[in-house]
């Protein structure tokens, strides 16, 4: 073999064995993301006194003439049969739904353990549902696909892994999760791409996604001031400080308008 | 110097053949992008954990899978003409040349599973866009040395006296072209913003009107110059409006649409394919340039003036 020819077989080859040099730091990638799931589980949670515990609710309003939603053409996979509206926008009785509440500061160094159980995205109609998600940092997702077509799965984090799978028709659930506190986390199908959610991922159990009714309801929290955050994909964060004593009820309504900024993770 | 051999017809039109089907191939590499459906197949080098299956070809997968299944079959004209050229050709350049055709398709392909292996960092799909169509210029290239009229038609030499000469301008041309390639790959796959690349838009309209009135105006009687020429200004007008169309289908209109619309995938397929085809025919002109032109003599005697300077006689 010429001198030439053997370069050449050497280049070949170090290139496939970046590639799976490659395919190892995934799998590095994956483990880190374990092993920090696995610490927050092993964190001591703080306790809070259930006899001291405050609410905070209220309605997360638009302003204003709402978007219309967009036609979405699914004819690209035959087994689509969904609903073909956009859920960008959702308002109901100037109530905006798919608005992610949560508590953004005021909790100081408490540590909340996620839940065993899991949250859950199902794929049906060709339409992720629900279209936002709220999961704490290390709380398994389940992914379903009830669609007779394949579906791929791809959240596109910046501060969590980013990962792409594939799901065959009323293939086998999904289980994955996200080890860092990130909102948005958007997720969208390579394979259908109408297909959008958003996962808002928070180190506290203080969260909810708005209905149509545009309601939300933060209980359990402990006496103190928090900044509470409503999140929304196409017009941005608005905030607002809440202070609540013991067994406080109180209210903080938020209200969007069409000149909001796109959320984060976009 | 090696001699050329005679003109071999099969061995030609096998490299047309593959420079079409690499030009479908960069089609369907953009339509894949311009679906948005980068990773519709999910894993690399198998599709949905097989190296022979067709997974069904619905949604992206009939983009993502298409794109892979035409890279195979390019990839397979490319060993055959590296092979019969290191067979066929005496020309020892174009021997070489056959066997980096084949190491410039191979580095496609690992770059292809790297963008797949790695989500799409923008400067791998970015690479990946430009490798493409340089891969598609060294077909190009080896279709044009092979021809009938390059290889049966005593080349004409006609001095060029003006400067910059027809070569520099068409070489600036092939780079300016190149560059616009470069900045564009980068803007579509958001490795960058839009206005480097209509910056050298500007660069590349003048530089490429300059080369081909050049051309045109002082060597129309050739036609191995002429042709190309027209072919450049052609391709550039009609480049200029796919790429104000493809502004205005993907930046404005788009902007809020839930799934890529009809209109921007066909008008942004288009300027990516126009734009390979606008390179290559650039990169025709400049090599029928140094073909059919040559550098003015120098003079035979200079005087020199009392300044004690040379002057030409």
């Amino acid at each position: 073999m010429t001198k030439k020819a053997w370069i050449s077989l050497v280049a070949v080859l170090l290139g496939l064995a970046i590639i799976f040099a490659g395919c190892s730091k995934k799998e590095e990638k994956q483990e880190s993301s374990q092993q920090e799931m696995k610490q927050s589980t092993q964190a001591a949670a703080t306790p809070i006194d259930p006899n001291t515990v405050a609410t905070i609710s209220g309605a997360v309003k638009f302003d204003g003439t709402a978007p219309k939603a967009q036609k979405i053409d699914m004819s690209q996979d035959p087994a689509c049969k969904g609903t073909n509206e956009t859920e960008t926008v959702e308002v109901d009785g100037g109530k905006l739904a798919n608005v992610f509440v949560y508590v953004k500061d005021g909790l100081g160094d408490r540590t909340f353990a996620p839940p065993k159980e899991a949250a859950t995205i199902d794929q049906n109609g060709c339409k992720y549902h629900p279209h936002v998600l709220g999961v704490m940092a290390g709380q398994p997702v389940t992914i379903t696909n009830s669609d007779n077509t394949t579906h791929n799965i791809h959240p596109s984090p910046k501060d969590n892994r980013e990962w792409n799978e594939s799901q065959p028709p009323k293939g086998a659930p999904l289980s994955k999760d996200f080890a860092r506190q990130e909102v948005f986390v958007p997720v969208k199908c390579n394979q259908h791409p109408w297909m959008k959610m958003y996962i808002g991922v928070v180190k506290n159990p203080f969260f909810a996604v708005t209905d149509k009714s545009g309601k939300y309801e933060l209980k359990g929290l402990p006496p103190g001031t928090y900044t509470i955050a409503a999140v929304h994909e196409k017009f941005g964060e608005k905030d607002t400080q809440v202070t609540v004593g013991p067994k406080d009820s109180k209210t903080a309504d938020f209200t969007f308008n069409a000149s909001g900024a796109p959320a984060g993770g976009q | 110097m090696t001699q050329a051999p005679p003109y071999n017809p099969a061995h030609h039109r096998f490299l047309v053949f593959a420079a079409c089907v690499t030009l479908l191939l960069i089609v369907a590499g953009a339509l894949v992008t311009s679906n948005d459906a980068g990773l519709a197949v999910p894993d690399w080098p198998t599709s949905f954990g097989s190296l022979y299956r067709i997974p069904p070809m619905v949604g992206g997968v009939k983009f993502e899978h298409g794109h892979r299944m035409l890279a195979e079959l390019v990839g397979f004209l490319t060993i055959i003409i590296a092979l019969w050229t290191w067979r066929a050709e005496r020309r020892s350049w174009m021997r070489k040349l056959g066997f980096i055709a084949l190491g410039t398709v191979i580095a496609q392909g690992i770059l292809g599973g790297i963008t797949v292996l790695y989500y799409l960092p923008a400067p791998i799909s970015s690479a990946h866009a430009t490798l493409a169509q340089t891969f598609f210029c060294i077909l190009v290239s080896m279709t044009l040395v092979t021809s009938r009229t390059w290889m049966q038609t005593t080349p004409q030499s006609v001095e060029d006296r003006r400067s910059p000469r027809l070569r520099t301008l068409a070489v600036l041309s092939v780079a300016s072209v190149y560059v616009q390639l470069v900045l564009g790959a980068a803007f579509r796959h958001s490795g960058m913003k839009l206005l480097p690349h209509l910056i050298s838009a500007v660069v590349v309209t003048v530089l490429l009107l300059w080369t081909t009135t050049r051309a045109l105006m002082n060597y129309s009687a050739i036609p191995q110059i002429r042709r190309p020429a027209l072919a450049v200004l052609s391709l550039l007008l009609l480049q200029l409006s796919l790429g104000f169309g493809s502004y205005l289908t993907r930046v404005v209109w788009s902007k809020d649409a839930p799934q890529p619309m009809i209109s921007m995938v066909v008008v942004t397929v288009a300027h990516v394919a126009i734009g390979a085809v606008l390179l290559a025919s650039t990169l025709v002109l400049a090599l029928q340039s140094f073909r059919h032109t040559s550098p003015a003599a120098e003079p035979a005697m200079a005087h020199a003036t009392g300044t004690g300077k040379a002057v030409m006689v």
